[in-house]
C-alpha cells in the first residue's frame, strides 16, 4: 500500500521508512519544516531548513522513495510555539510536543496522506497500535523507557486508525540502530534529539520572554498565607514542585520548599512543604479512546513515571481523577489513563481553583 | 510515465547542445593559452560567443559568460548600480532582489505587469538602475521593458533586464529592447547547467565580481567552462517553439476544472502558465502530481526543497491563491499527448481535492 511517513531525519523515523520500503511498500517520504533552523540556533545566514532536513532527504535518496519537505511554519507557530509561551504565561506547564502531536503531525499529516491517495500515515514513536474487536487501541512499546504513548494520549480514534507504529515492537533503541546499520542508513548512528526541538539551544524561558514578555516580569514569592518572603524573575521560570530558583525562600528551617501554585495575575509564585500533594486532579480537553465513563484505571501525571492508581469520575469536559496517593500534578501538563499497556484516554492538567 | 513540465526551473537539454558540449568536454586546452591546443579551446569559445551575439543581434564584444543567470544579474547590478539608487520589479527573481538589497519596489498590477506611472514617479527621485524582468518566471508575464528603458534614460538611468526566462522563448533584439544589458541562463534555454551570459551595452567599461585572471575582457575572471559554454552556443541556434496552441487548451480544460488562471489578462510567454486552485495547498497538488508521475512546481523552488509562499503572487495581490497555485511550464519537446496526461490528473486532483477543501 500506499504509506505516508514522517521523516524527521533521525534514526527511528528513518528506519520505519526503511522498514517499509523493505516490505514493499509505496513509501512517501515527508519532512515539516516547522521553524526557521537558523534562527533558531541563532546564527544568521545558517540554512533556514538544518542538518535533520538534509539527513532526511539523503535516507530517501538512499532508499529510492519521494520525499518532500512541508512548509509549516506558520502552523508550528500558530499551534505550538504561541500557545506553549501562553500557557507559561498563565502559570501552567505546558508539553509542546503533545500540542505538535495533536496538530501538525496527525491532523494535518494525516489529512495530507488521505490527499496524496495514502493508505496510512507511519511515525517513528515508540508505541504500539493493536487492533482489537472496536478498532485500533493505543498501546505502550514494549521498550518502557522509550514508550511515547503519554505524547499521543490525544490522538483521535480516527487518526489511530489511519496510523502505523512500526517502532512500538522492538525491545530497544539499540535494536532499532541494528535496523538502521542493516538498512544501511547512515544516520544509524546519530545522537537522539534533545528536549524540545525548537529550542536547540539555550533555553525555554528565551522563548517565551520573546512572545510574552509578561510572563517573565518579575513578582512574589509568597507562602500559602499570602506572606512575602521573596522575589522571582518571572513565572515562566517556575513549575509546579520545583525547588530551584527559590533562593532563601526555598527553605524554612531545615524543611524545603517547593512551589506549589503559579499565579498568573498577581504574578505569584506559591511555596510550600515539598510533601503535600493533592489527590484530586481537573481535567480539560479529555480525549477518550475508549467509551467515556467513570472507572479504576492506572493515570500517569508524566511520561517517565510509573503508574499510579486512580479513579475516573465526572463527564463530559468536567473529568475529575481521584488518586489513591497525593501527587503533584502541574497545570498545562498531562494525565493519561491506561489499563495495564493500553492508553485508555487522557486530558490537560487544569490549575486547581485558587483560595484566598 | 513521466511527463516533465517545469521546463522554467530547467529545460531539457536540446541534442545538439548535447552534442556540442560532449564534444567540448573530449577537447584538451584552456582558451587563454597560446599553442595550438589553447587555440583550439579559444576557438570553440569565440564560436559560442558568436552564437550568442547572433541571437540577440549584438556583437560578441557585448557577450560576457558567467556561470548562469543568477551571476549574470547580479555582475550587471554590481556594475551598473555604482553609485545609483536602484529600483526593482515587484515580481523579480531572487537572482535580482538579493542582489540589490536595498532596493526600492517597483509596484505591478494584478496581472504583474509593471507600474509604468509608478516608475516615473520613482525615477523623478533621480536616475537610478533599473531591473526589470523581460519574462516572470512563475507566470510568465511579459514586461513593458522598451517603454520602460525609454522612461529610465531620459531621467539619466540604465535598465538591466533579467531574460533568463524569455531568451529561449522569444527572439529578442538587445538593442530595440534598449535595455543596458541582460541577463540570459543556459538551462533555461535548452542548453546545460552551470553557464549563462550577460550581454551588454559596448559603452560599458569593465567591472568584476570576480577579477581573477582578467578572462572575459575583464568581465569575470576564471577559465571560462567551455563545455557548457559550447552547449549554450549550440541551444542559440533553436528557434523558440510556438507552444500557443497547447497553452490554450491546458488553461481551457484547467478553468472548466475549477481552476484559476493568473495573469490571463497581460500579454504572457506561451510556455508558461500559473494555475491556481481554490483550497487546495501548492504543496499538496506538486506532491500529488509528482506522485501521479507529472514534475510541476509552485512558487520559487528553495534550496530547502520546501514550497515557499510565492512573492510574485503576493505582489500581484493574488495573495489568496499565492498559497494555492502551482506552475505549468511546457519544454521545448513537449508533445500533446503529454499534455493529455497532465489534463487528465489535473482535473482528477482537482475533483478529489477541491471537494475536499470545500
Amino acid at each position: 500500500m500506499r504509506v505516508v511517513v514522517a521523516m524527521s531525519g533521525g534514526v527511528d523515523s528513518s528506519v520505519v521508512a526503511g522498514l517499509l520500503h523493505e516490505q514493499g511498500h509505496e513509501v512517501i517520504g515527508v519532512t515539516l519544516q516547522l521553524y526557521d533552523h537558523g534562527a533558531a540556533v541563532g546564527r544568521k545566514g545558517a540554512c533556514c531548513a538544518g542538518q535533520d532536513i538534509h539527513d532526511a532527504r539523503r535516507v530517501a535518496d538512499r532508499l529510492g522513495i519521494a520525499h518532500y519537505v512541508i512548509d509549516a511554519q506558520q502552523r508550528f507557530q500558530d499551534a505550538v510555539i504561541r500557545p506553549f509561551a501562553d500557557s507559561y504565561a498563565a502559570g501552567e506547564t505546558p508539553v509542546p510536543c503533545i500540542s505538535c502531536n495533536q496538530s501538525v503531525k496527525f491532523t494535518d499529516l494525516v489529512r495530507l496522506a488521505a490527499d496524496l491517495g495514502a493508505e496510512r500515515l507511519a511515525t517513528g514513536h515508540y508505541v504500539r497500535r493493536i487492533d482489537g474487536p472496536e478498532g485500533a487501541e493505543l498501546h505502550r512499546a514494549v521498550d518502557t523507557t522509550r514508550d511515547q504513548s503519554w505524547f499521543l494520549f490525544a490522538t483521535t480514534r480516527d487518526q489511530l486508525a489511519a496510523c502505523l507504529f512500526p517502532l512500538g515492537g522492538y525491545a530497544s533503541k539499540a535494536a532499532v540502530r541494528a535496523e538502521a546499520a542493516r538498512l544501511g542508513l547512515e544516520v544509524a548512528a546519530k545522537p537522539d534529539s534533545q528536549d524540545i526541538c525548537f529550542v536547540p539551544q539555550g533555553s525555554y524561558a528565551d522563548v517565551v520572554a520573546k512572545l510574552r514578555p509578561d510572563a517573565m516580569l518579575p513578582g512574589d514569592i509568597v507562602t500559602a498565607d499570602g506572606i512575602k518572603i521573596g522575589r522571582h524573575e518571572g513565572i515562566a521560570r517556575y513549575t509546579i514542585g520545583q525547588g530551584k530558583r527559590l533562593g532563601p525562600a526555598g527553605q524554612e528551617g531545615s524543611q524545603r520548599r517547593v512551589v506549589t501554585r503559579l499565579e498568573s495575575g498577581t504574578r505569584r509564585v506559591v511555596v510550600g512543604s515539598a510533601d503535600i500533594g493533592s489527590r484530586n486532579i481537573l481535567l480539560r480537553d479529555v480525549n477518550w479512546l475508549v467509551s467515556p465513563g467513570e472507572r479504576r484505571c492506572t493515570v500517569k501525571l508524566r511520561s517517565g513515571e510509573a503508574p499510579r492508581a486512580a479513579s475516573i469520575g465526572g463527564s463530559g469536559d468536567a473529568i475529575e481523577v481521584q488518586l489513591d496517593l497525593p501527587g503533584r500534578a502541574a497545570p498545562g501538563q498531562a494525565c493519561v489513563f491506561y489499563a495495564d499497556d493500553r492508553v485508555l484516554g487522557g486530558g490537560f492538567i487544569r490549575a486547581a481553583p485558587q483560595i484566598g | 510515465m513521466r511527463v516533465y513540465l517545469d521546463a522554467n526551473a530547467s529545460e531539457p537539454l536540446y541534442p545538439a547542445a548535447r552534442a556540442a558540449a560532449v564534444a567540448a568536454l573530449e577537447g584538451v586546452g584552456n582558451p587563454s593559452s597560446v599553442h595550438a591546443d589553447g587555440r583550439a579551446a579559444r576557438r570553440q569559445l569565440e564560436d559560442a560567443r558568436e552564437a550568442v551575439a547572433r541571437r540577440f543581434a549584438v556583437t560578441a564584444a557585448q557577450v560576457v559568460f558567467t556561470s548562469g543567470g543568477t551571476e549574470a544579474d547580479a555582475l550587471a547590478i554590481h556594475a551598473l548600480g555604482r553609485g545609483r539608487r536602484v529600483i526593482v520589479g515587484a515580481t523579480e527573481h531572487d537572482a535580482v532582489r538579493a542582489a540589490a538589497p536595498g532596493a526600492a519596489i517597483l509596484p505591478v498590477d494584478g496581472n504583474g505587469v509593471a507600474d509604468l506611472d509608478a516608475l516615473a514617479a520613482l525615477l523623478r527621485e533621480g536616475p537610478a538602475l533599473v531591473c526589470l524582468m523581460l519574462a516572470n518566471n512563475e507566470t510568465g508575464t511579459l514586461q513593458p521593458v522598451r517603454e520602460a528603458a525609454a522612461m529610465v534614460h531620459a531621467a539619466g538611468g540604465c535598465l538591466h533586464v533579467d531574460a533568463a526566462q524569455a531568451a529561449g522563448r522569444m527572439l529578442i533584439d538587445f538593442a530595440a529592447l534598449g535595455a543596458d544589458s541582460m541577463a540570459i541562463s543556459g538551462h533555461k534555454l535548452g542548453g546545460p547547467q552551470g553557464v549563462g551570459a550577460l550581454v551588454l551595452n559596448l559603452a560599458l567599461a569593465p567591472v568584476a565580481l570576480i577579477a581573477g585572471g582578467g578572462q572575459e575582457r575583464g568581465w569575470r575572471g576564471g577559465t571560462q567552462a567551455l563545455p557548457a559554454i559550447a552547449g549554450l552556443g549550440a541551444a542559440m541556434g533553436e528557434r523558440p517553439a510556438d507552444h500557443s496552441a497547447l497553452r490554450d487548451r491546458i488553461e481551457r480544460d484547467a478553468v472548466a476544472a475549477g481552476a484559476v488562471v493568473i495573469g490571463v489578462g497581460a500579454p504572457r510567454l506561451c510556455n508558461t502558465i500559473c494555475l491556481g486552485l481554490p483550497g487546495v495547498a501548492s504543496q499538496t497538488q506538486v506532491m500529488a502530481l509528482d506522485l501521479a508521475g507529472i514534475a510541476v512546481s509552485a512558487g520559487a523552488a528553495c534550496s530547502s526543497g520546501k514550497v515557499a509562499r510565492s512573492h510574485v503572487l503576493d505582489a500581484m495581490g493574488q495573495g489568496g491563491l499565492a498559497g494555492e497555485a502551482i506552475r505549468v511550464s511546457l519544454p521545448w519537446n513537449i508533445t500533446g499527448a503529454e499534455v493529455d496526461f497532465f489534463l487528465h490528473a489535473y482535473q482528477s486532483l482537482a475533483r478529489r481535492l477541491s471537494r475536499r477543501a470545500a
